[in-house]
């Protein structure tokens, strides 16, 4: 199917920024469903509040827009409804993991089948470029003009500790890997996370003097690495890219199920 | 297979932001920005048709269409 297909062209063009990585994330997405050969009417998608939750807006699936940080929520309920169908919730940092951080961990621990995406900016742009906390150390913002002195979360080790059991991190340069990443955790049976560091040249990119949005990709570029790689050992501070753990576990809308099961079974 | 070949660049000039990400990670440097700054195709002769203009454009704007061989 053709990619126009999967949106929604009367809200284009987008209202996010030039150069915004968000765009890149809905494109890579998009390709990503695509090669599966997944219906639109299998999905739905569950977005909060933010610079990405609009995207929920310009796909062509079943959409929800829901509240700030509660995306995870509203998708456990539509999962447990209808478990035949495939979750994409894709988030902001903010939301996820500031907002959202206790939906998020526990529904990691659970291990519902749910595909998370967290487009990881290090701001709140929506409302202004404050700092988020995935911003880190030493950054600036329009809330930190002197510096930012909270430490950043990691997205990884967040949810490996959680108990995800597909993690995965690639960034907006690296468009094949993160395709391809995209697939596997839509495949996944289980709570599968995708961090994908995304560039806001509107705010953490100006902020921070980190130029143009090609700029911005180009810094993933030559900042990340392949886990494990030999440029990782000679320089610690390289991100590293790849999926971290990829393991079968007990998914939770089956193991319900097997409740529903049991309890059918004492009552007789 | 054979090495695709390139029909044209369909580029949406309304959606194109003018962000400049297909201009600047093009291999072969056939994109540039126009005077409006919107992207336009000044080499369509060097295209490989890596398609890496169209994957990362996060506009949706660009896309490049192969000739058909007729094989399939």
């Amino acid at each position: 199917m053709p990619v126009r297909d999967y949106i929604r062209e009367r809200f284009f063009p987008h209202l996010w920024c030039p150069g915004c990585g968000h765009g890149i994330v809905m494109n890579a997405l998009i390709r990503a469903v695509e090669s599966l050969g997944l219906s639109k009417n299998e999905i739905v998608m569950v977005s909060g509040i933010g610079c990405s939750a609009r995207i929920s807006g310009y796909l062509d699936f079943h959409t929800l827009h829901t509240i700030h940080g509660r995306a995870l929520a509203f998708a456990t309920g539509v999962k447990l409804g209808l478990p035949g169908l495939n979750i994409l919730v894709p988030m902001g940092d903010g939301d996820a993991l500031a907002i959202g951080g206790n939906h998020f961990i526990h529904a990691a621990r659970r291990n519902i089948e749910i595909t998370a995406i967290i487009m990881n900016n290090r701001i709140y742009g929506m409302t202004g470029g404050q700092f988020s906390p995935l911003s880190g150390y030493g950054t600036r913002a329009t809330t930190a003009p002197y510096t930012n002195i909270d430490h950043a979360f990691d997205v990884v080790t967040l949810s490996l500790a959680a108990g995800a059991t597909f993690v995965a991190r690639t960034t907006t340069y690296h468009v094949q890997q993160m395709i391809d990443f995209f697939k596997k955790a839509i495949l996944h049976e289980g709570f599968s996370v995708v961090e994908v560091l995304s560039q806001c040249p509107t705010y953490f990119g100006r902020k921070n003097k980190m130029g143009s949005a090609a700029e911005m990709m180009a810094y993933f570029r030559d900042h990340t690495t392949p886990i494990g790689s030999k440029a990782k050992k000679e320089n610690p501070d390289l991100i590293e890219r790849g999926i971290f753990v990829h393991k079968e576990l007990p998914e939770y809308c089956r193991e319900y199920d097997k409740v529903i099961e049991r309890a059918m079974g004492k009552g007789k | 297979m054979a090495k695709p070949k390139l029909k044209e660049h369909r580029i949406r000039m309304d959606w194109c932001k003018g962000c400049g990400i297909c201009v600047a990670f093009c291999p072969k440097s056939v994109l540039e920005l126009d005077a409006q700054d919107k992207v336009s195709v000044a080499r369509a002769e060097d295209c490989i048709c890596c398609r890496l203009c169209e994957l990362r454009c996060p506009d949706m704007a660009i896309e490049v269409v192969v000739e058909q061989e007729g094989l399939q």
